[in-house]
């Protein structure tokens, strides 16, 4: 085992924080959807990482579990996500986000 | 333990941020996986092996697996990385760095005025806790899940038909 | 006895129900005979029930039945009660010998219209009503009647419809009372809040019991049915809608708008005596009101040139006069003057109406008329009678006695009683001008408009009838001084408060009836000068009225410039109020709501662009704040 302590739970939960919001900044400035998608994973993993934080912190294995829930939830996501993009870039061969909102119409 | 985490920590965060930068799809894809890996290694100092292992194969592996593909289909050149670095260019990042400081600066406050035991160390949870646990008290969660994933692959299916007009997949 | 009143109404009635389902697959001759058939019937149950009643008097003076229970509203609950009394009985008999010998006289008159069925239905279902009216023992039936009448006065005034003016007559004489009955209404719902109950003599002792003379309440709830009275009976302000009213069928106008329902306010204030007598202030205004319609009402009769206006002026004028006998306390002087009114203007109107019908073209215009003694010498002889009882000529016509009782209780009122007797006597010989310029308008002179019929015996039977008793009805009423017995104020005196006490006075009484002779007699006597045999007669009135006499004749013959008054003051605010009102205030307020719900709408819409980084950004944003909500 690597030696050390095990580190501070909130130290952790600061880690998921700094993903989470990188993750959002690039989810808003990307205008690729490829890149949003990717965008999303790095949210879902921090929110992930950040269950897995407090799980370790109370000692309970209810964190992982979460964790779990939210892996299969982001393997549908991104699977139902790419078959969107799949199918969008033929009408958006750019990919582009805010091109997108033409479909409104 | 400390050490891993704070290295791990470090390049989780490096990664993160150039995976997001990126005009490249398939660089952006590959920093995102040493960014995934170094969260699971976040996860064996954290002591949650398990969680690390599945880190390391769903995540980093399936999922990011089928980005690839997507983006091998798609195949991109160099006009696409152009046309990033062009998004990317001039204030495009201001705003949306700004609002995800203003909730990230929200989040610290949170998880300062939190309650105590956030700040204790962390304690290892193994892999026969875990396994009871799901399958214990969150069974049905772990049905429901079975039944997202099933209706994930009928949706994929469905988009990924091939169309009368002759589709894409 | 109480068995016969309640058979008054049902028989009436049941001849409504009988034309009005089964009228159309009746002939013409048994749809008369059933509305005819009805009517007498009628009428011979209430010379039933007036003999049971005066020969066997009831204890009390009054009995009372309930037919039926009614519906029941809280402590409201009317029944369908009959109270038979001295006021009931006279009223009853009135109504049905006149209404069944109008009836007979329509029998004749209509008998060429197509609807024949449906207008004795109406005339029929008019009786019930004013049997119910007269009949009803309790206040919520009687305006039940009251209500019945109003319907079928403005069901039958615009009986020929087609004519767009018939119609128009019809709706402002519904209007014009429906302000009167509404009044009415609201005096019904103050007396029931004051007194609990609106059955007519537990009310009145109720009333006597609880208010002093002068109450509050009492005021506001005799002002209030004074108001409906004034509105059912033409009298000043509400008058104007009965000239009009001659748009229907003379014996509508005969039996309707003369005989009997323009009197029922005289009989619903003479009902609700005591009440009045609570109300100072309100009896003055029936005694002002009546004098001022008097007046009016004589004066524009005078300068009429249609035969059925200035009936119609007349009637309002006669109806006046009972007001101003009842303000001044003399009930059975107003209801003797109403049974012979009655009978008189009923006359008067089937006269008219067998002249117009007589002559070519139904003229109406006094202007064109003429001559007529000799083409129809009984309908001259029942139109002279009708004449000289309106002007009460002495001794001989039953006009004299009731108008004379009226004069004497005038005289004899508690306050300005030489006033009220100014008044009354001007209108007396006011009244007697007109009556007498009629006869001679009409009958004397050269003949102008050739006569294309004459009257049959339907027709002729109830002039006759009703001519005899125009002169001799007042025989029952001969004062005490004179040696008679005032048998109708006798059968009223247990119905009705006790006139002011004055003290008989032979010589006074004796003075009084001089005078009234003298109104009377300088009627006939003036009209012969003015518009007698020989006299020109182009102008209405004469010639002797110079430039600025035709002033006031034009004034007069349009009625004194009321219905241009009201429409001025009430009609066209009336008309803006209604504009401004188009479009709802209320439903603005909830019309507003709506669009300020579409405005929100359309705000939100453009939120919904269709991009996506701008809905991660507003969750993103949101969360921020929620988060921030949570923290602070």
């Amino acid at each position: 085992m690597i030696p050390g302590g095990p580190p501070p739970a909130s130290h952790a939960l600061v880690l998921a924080a700094l993903l989470f919001v990188l993750g959002l900044s690039a989810l808003l400035a990307r205008r690729n959807l490829l890149f949003m998608l990717l965008a999303i994973e790095i949210m879902l993993n921090a929110a992930g990482l950040a269950f897995v934080a407090a799980g370790a912190a109370h000692g309970q294995a209810d964190g992982q579990v979460m964790f779990f829930f939210i892996l299969t939830m982001a393997g549908v996501e991104v699977a139902v996500g790419l078959a969107l993009v799949l199918r969008l870039s033929r009408a958006l061969p750019e990919l582009d986000a805010d091109q997108a909102a033409r479909l409104k119409d | 333990m400390t050490a891993l985490f704070y290295a791990a920590a470090g390049i989780a965060v490096a990664a993160t941020a150039l995976a997001i930068t990126s005009p490249q799809a398939v660089h952006a894809l590959l920093y995102l996986v040493v960014s995934l890996l170094a969260v699971a290694a976040v996860f064996v100092s954290l002591g949650a092996p398990f969680a690390a292992a599945v880190q390391v194969i769903v995540y980093a592996g399936a999922i990011m697996v089928l980005f690839v593909f997507v983006v091998i289909l798609l195949n991109p050149g160099r006009d696409d990385a152009a046309r990033e670095r062009r998004w990317q260019s001039g204030l495009a990042w201001l705003g949306p760095a700004l609002l995800a400081l203003v909730l990230g600066v929200e989040v610290l406050f949170a998880l300062a005025a939190g309650p105590e035991p956030a700040a204790a160390a962390a304690a290892a949870v193994g892999p026969r806790e875990t396994a009871s646990t799901l399958l214990g008290p969150y069974l049905l969660g772990v049905e429901i899940a079975s039944l997202l994933l099933l209706s994930g692959m009928l949706g994929t299916l469905h988009l990924g038909r091939r169309t009368g007009r002759g589709g894409p997949a | 006895m109480i068995e016969l009143a309640a058979l008054m109404p049902a028989v009436p009635l049941l001849g409504a129900v009988l034309l009005g389902l089964a009228g159309r697959r009746m002939t013409s001759g048994a749809a008369r005979a059933v509305g005819v058939g009805s009517a007498v019937l009628a009428a011979l149950t209430a010379c039933a029930a007036a003999a049971a009643f005066v020969l066997s008097p009831p204890p009390g003076g009054a009995t009372t039945a309930v037919v039926a229970s009614w519906w029941r509203a809280g402590d409201l609950a009317p029944a369908f009660g009959l109270r038979l009394d001295g006021l009931a009985v006279a009223m009853s008999v009135v109504v049905t010998v006149v209404g069944a010998l109008i009836h007979l006289f329509a029998a004749e008159f209509m008998a060429g219209e197509e609807r024949i069925s449906r207008f004795f239905a109406w005339m029929n279902l008019f009786l019930a009503s004013m049997l119910v009216l007269v009949l009803a023992s309790d206040l919520v039936v009687l305006y039940l009647g009251w209500e019945g009448v109003g319907l079928c006065s403005y069901l039958l005034i615009g009986f020929w419809h087609r004519d767009a003016a018939n119609a128009r007559a019809a709706r402002k004489a519904f209007l014009v009372t429906r302000i009167g009955d509404a009044a009415m209404a609201l005096g019904l719902i103050v007396l029931f809040v004051h007194l609990g109950t609106l059955e007519i003599a537990p009310l009145l002792e109720k009333a006597s019991a609880v208010w002093s003379p002068g109450a509050v309440p009492a005021v506001v709830a005799a002002a209030l049915l004074l108001a409906g009275a004034a509105g059912k009976s033409a009298q000043f302000p509400l008058h104007t809608w009965l000239p009009d009213a001659m748009a229907g069928p003379t014996p509508v106008s005969a039996l309707i708008h003369a005989a009997t329902m323009v009197t029922a306010g005289v009989y619903l204030v003479a009902r609700m005596a005591p009440l009045f007598l609570l109300a100072p202030p309100v009896m003055l205004a029936v005694a002002v009101a009546g004098a001022l319609t008097l007046l009016l009402g004589a004066a524009a009769a005078l300068a009429q040139n249609d035969i059925k206006r200035t009936l119609a002026y007349s009637t309002m004028s006669q109806v006046g006069l009972m007001f101003l006998a009842l303000g001044v306390g003399a009930w059975a002087a107003a209801i003797a003057h109403l049974a012979t009114h009655a009978v008189f203007k009923a006359l008067l109107f089937l006269s008219a109406g067998a002249v117009t019908s007589s002559l070519e073209g139904h003229e109406h215009d006094l202007r064109r008329m003429g001559g007529l003694r000799g083409d129809l010498p009984l309908v001259f002889a029942a139109f002279t009678a009708g004449a000289a009882a309106l002007a009460g000529l002495p001794l001989i016509t039953s006009g004299f006695y009731s108008k004379e009782a009226i004069l004497s209780g005038a005289w004899g009122a508690e306050r300005a009683g030489a006033w009220w007797w100014a008044a009354a006597m001007l209108g007396a010989t006011l009244t007697s001008l007109y009556a007498f310029r009629l006869v001679f308008l009409v009958f004397a002179g050269e003949r102008r408009t050739p006569v294309a019929r004459r009257p049959g015996a339907a027709m002729a039977v109830p002039l006759a009838v009703l001519g005899a008793l125009a002169l001799t009805v007042g025989l029952l009423e001969i004062p005490r001084w004179m040696g008679g017995r005032p048998l109708i104020s006798e059968l009223l005196s247990t119905a009705l408060p006790a006139p002011p006490p004055h003290q008989d006075h032979p010589g006074r009484e004796s003075l009084l009836a001089l005078a009234a002779a003298a109104a009377a007699l300088a009627g006939p006597a003036i009209a012969a000068i003015l518009w007698g045999p020989g006299r020109r007669r182009e102008r209405a009135l004469g010639a002797p009225a110079g430039a600025g006499a035709h002033r006031w004749i034009d004034a007069a013959a349009s009625g004194f410039g009321f219905d241009a008054l009201y429409a001025r003051a009430l009609g066209r605010p009336g008309a803006s109020l209604v504009a401004a009102l188009r479009r709802d205030p209320v439903d603005e307020g909830i019309e507003g709501m709506a669009r300020a719900v579409e405005t929100i709408h359309r705000l939100l819409r453009r939120t919904q662009t269709g991009r996506l980084r701008w809905y991660a950004a507003g969750v993103a944003a949101g969360s921020a704040l929620l988060l921030a909500l949570v923290l602070l």
